[in-house]
């Protein structure tokens, strides 16, 4: 079998409007996303997000980047969106945004009927819906064997738990089964009974939903719930591929000032080997990311049949190297770097989060190995 | 983002099918099939082909056309590499000597020496290999120690080099000699191009761990080579070495061997294939050979705009290797008993799993081992310092020394 895109030379990375893009959303999250901003939230048990850089993100127009004109959003296009998402990686952004862009508003412009998308990517694009996607009900991965909440008569009852955003969002998509087959579902949160939990990483939320005979509208064909979030989370893995990166790349930097500022020994600790290969290892890995991650974006954008296991294989190398990097970022740093006052564990935090979110790496590896299996016999 | 030519790289990417369309078949039917590398026939075979593409400007297509060159940007190479591989009519031999050793002679030596060898290297009427490993310096390529003393308008040169690829079937070489003990070893140095042919050079192959002989020994006993054959200044040899240097990691061959793939295939054969430990090293290893694979389209991608590429080149020789190695570990260990075999008329795919697992060392350590690869990285992508040194003010001759 010849892979149609050996044959070319390429045009394999950001335009230069896209660089432009993304250095402008690096000055923007520089000025107004510093680590007091994300310790703000961190630190304050009270606060889920940060309210105002929510505010300022929605109007540089970043959560309608990859929303159509006709519905209120910038009409750019999936990869000015990953750009966007590879800075909000490296600033560790404390807002909703995955939730509400790269899960819900995917879900609607994937399998929302023109009227839902019409009521709801206007009011994403502008900042006036906060989203959540509820598919987790307890420990390990859902499964159809697994799932309990339920939709009879257009009413949704169960417990989904964790949900990232769940106790600040407006609007859920659950995963339900209705009929005993498999949905999602939007449901309008008001009067919906969430408690917040405490996370692994407090600058993203997370909470316990109870619904209890909740109004709720199904999104996309009867008993397509799983294909559905399979479907949604395979244009996730590609944007959260994105964060991951920007997050490896913002510990490789940090891993880098620490030891070209420290000494030991009568020496910059960025001389001795230990170190310069510990963090040659982090570049390696990060690279990888990063190329898997612009192949992710092109499946993303083109709408490739490529895309499940491109976006396999972005999340499995993106979540691997944030890992490494955010846990040898640490190292690097030393004692200091186990000290609640430094930064390195707000990525080591995001690391996992970001790792979790859309489900494990080890569930990933499984469906890219699947498919590279039917790909492999076909 | 995408995978696409540009226009102008579309167009000479046809001008270059046509063209191997023309040529490539017409030169396989003229040659008898012979495929057992660095045999005579095969030798002969590679120069009638680098001959023909001499002629129509594809053999070396970033020189100038004053030097035979094809005058092209290294966007085209890359497409008429890629066209020249599909077609099957690509040779080994003439990597080291175009890539590395005649630039070097284009950039040191005189005007009649450049228009004695440009051409016939181009043509492949000479091959050219490249002298610069010694048993005392791998990874310290500066630490030689073979001698050359001047004598009138002569210098005489003894001593050895090691690791010469292509040594056996080679005309001309560069030679790095220490020409000057009492100074620090990176000014000591000078470099020559010699003849390969002279009765004072001999040639020795290497018996391999992996059994075969690819690399040589190269034994130097009262060379005499004329000062006119000097590149660059007396003492500048460092300097020169560090312009052909600059060419080896574009030289150095990738992996060869089993793919995940290939995996796949002898887990299926073996009834492995739901393994749960073992897919989940598949997926590892199909995401890392994929980011190496994209990564060389975000090296061409900087080529086609016009820039120099970033140094996320670096990365693939350590990535490659060490995949090479594990993976064929992998397959031994799903062979279980039947690993042990080596025997390609009996173990699975030809023992590709075994002679990979053999081969895997020595592609960790040519060309930069990881090591020194990772140094790179850390000193000259991340800007970190250099190591402490200890061999920078010292008389080469007062260095200590071990085996």
């Amino acid at each position: 079998m010849v892979d149609p895109i050996r044959e070319k030379a390429v045009n394999f990375d950001y335009s230069d409007d896209q660089k432009f893009l993304k250095g402008e959303a690096r000055k923007f999250l520089d000025a107004r996303c510093s680590a007091a901003v994300v310790r703000g939230v961190l630190d304050n048990a009270d606060r889920s997000y940060d309210e105002a850089l929510w505010k300022g993100v929605a109007e540089q127009g970043w959560l309608g980047v990859a929303i159509p004109e006709a519905h209120g959003g910038l009409g750019l296009g999936h990869v000015e969106l990953c750009a966007i998402a590879e800075e909000l990686g490296h600033a560790v952004a404390p807002i909703p945004f995955a939730s509400t862009v790269y899960f819900v508003a995917e879900a609607i412009m994937l399998a929302g009927s023109d009227e839902q998308k019409a009521r709801w990517l206007p009011k994403i694009a502008a900042g006036e819906t906060i989203g959540c996607f509820a598919t987790s009900e307890g420990p390990g991965a859902v499964t159809p064997a697994s799932l309990k909440g339920k939709v009879e008569g257009g009413k949704l009852s169960g417990v989904k738990i964790p949900v990232t955003d769940g106790d600040i969002a407006d609007v859920a998509v659950v995963l339900a089964s209705e009929g005993g087959r498999p949905g999602l579902f939007l449901v309008e949160l008001a009067g919906v009974t969430r408690e917040t939990l405490k996370s692994l990483d407090p600058t993203r939320g997370v909470a316990r939903i109870t619904f209890d005979g909740a109004p709720a509208e199904r999104l996309g064909a009867a008993g397509e719930g799983f294909a559905l979030t399979e479907a949604v989370f395979d244009r996730a893995a590609v944007l959260l591929a994105f964060e991951q990166v920007g997050g490896s790349d913002r510990c490789l930097e940090m891993a880098k000032e620490y030891a070209m500022g420290r000494y030991a020994f009568g020496r910059v600790i960025a001389g001795y080997q230990a170190i310069k290969h510990k963090l040659a290892d982090i570049y390696v890995k990060n690279e990888v990311a990063r190329s898997n991650a612009y192949y992710g974006a092109w499946a993303l954008n083109t709408n490739a049949a490529e895309l499940p296991i491109a976006a396999s294989a972005a999340r499995i190398a993106g979540s691997e190297a944030f890992w490494f990097a955010s846990k040898e970022n640490i190292q690097t740093h030393g004692g200091m770097g186990f000290t609640w006052d430094v930064d390195a564990h707000l990525f080591y935090r995001r690391s996992r989060q970001l790792a979790l979110v859309a489900g494990a790496p080890r569930v990933w590896k499984e469906r890219l190995v699947s498919q590279l299996e039917r790909k492999n016999a076909a | 983002m995408d995978f696409n030519d540009s226009p102008e790289e579309a167009a000479y990417r046809e001008e270059v099918r046509a063209w191997l369309a023309a040529n490539a078949a017409e030169h396989k039917s003229a040659r008898a099939d012979v495929r057992k590398p660095n045999s005579p026939e095969h030798m002969a075979e590679a120069r009638a082909w680098q001959a023909r593409k001499a002629g129509a400007g594809y053999a070396c297509i970033t020189w100038p056309k004053q030097w035979g060159g094809g005058g092209g940007t290294p966007i085209n190479q890359v497409i008429f590499n890629q066209e020249e591989a599909k077609a099957g009519v690509n040779y080994p031999y003439f990597t080291i000597g175009l890539g590395m050793c005649v630039p070097t002679v284009m950039a040191f030596a005189d005007d009649d020496t450049k228009r004695r060898f440009v051409d016939p290297a181009v043509k492949g009427e000479e091959i050219w290999c490249q002298l610069f490993s010694e048993p005392a310096g791998g990874s310290d390529v500066a630490a030689v120690r073979t001698r050359a003393v001047r004598d009138g308008e002569e210098w005489v040169i003894n001593g050895q080099k090691v690791w010469t690829t292509g040594a056996q079937y080679s005309d001309y070489g560069i030679l790095l000699v220490r020409t000057d003990p009492d100074v620090p070893k990176h000014k000591g140095m000078t470099m020559f191009w010699i003849d390969m042919h002279d009765p004072a050079v001999e040639v020795r192959p290497i018996h391999q761990m992996s059994g075969s002989s690819e690399f040589n020994e190269v034994y130097f006993t009262d060379l005499r080579v004329k000062d006119s054959q000097r590149l660059g200044a007396v003492g500048d040899g460092w300097k020169v070495a560090l312009v052909t240097l600059m060419n080896e990691r574009l030289a150095v061959g990738g992996a060869s061997g089993p793919d995940y793939r290939g995996i796949m295939n002898l887990a299926r054969e073996v009834g492995a294939l739901k393994d749960q430990a073992l897919r989940e090293r598949m997926a590892d290893w199909y995401v890392a050979s994929e980011g190496l694979k994209l990564t060389r389209f975000r090296t061409m991608t900087a080529l086609s705009r016009g820039q120099t590429p970033g140094p996320e080149s670096s990365i693939g020789k350590i990535i490659a290797a060490n995949q090479m190695q594990d993976l064929a570990n992998a397959g031994l260990e799903l062979e279980d008993q039947y690993g042990i075999l080596n025997d390609p008329a009996v173990a699975p795919m030809e023992a590709a799993f075994q002679q990979t697992l053999m081969w895997a060392p020595g592609l960790r350590i040519a060309g930069g081992t990881d090591e020194i690869l990772k140094n790179i990285i850390a000193e000259r992508v991340l800007g970190l310092p250099g190591d402490v040194r200890v061999d920078k003010d010292v008389a080469f001759k007062d260095m200590p020394t071990g085996r």
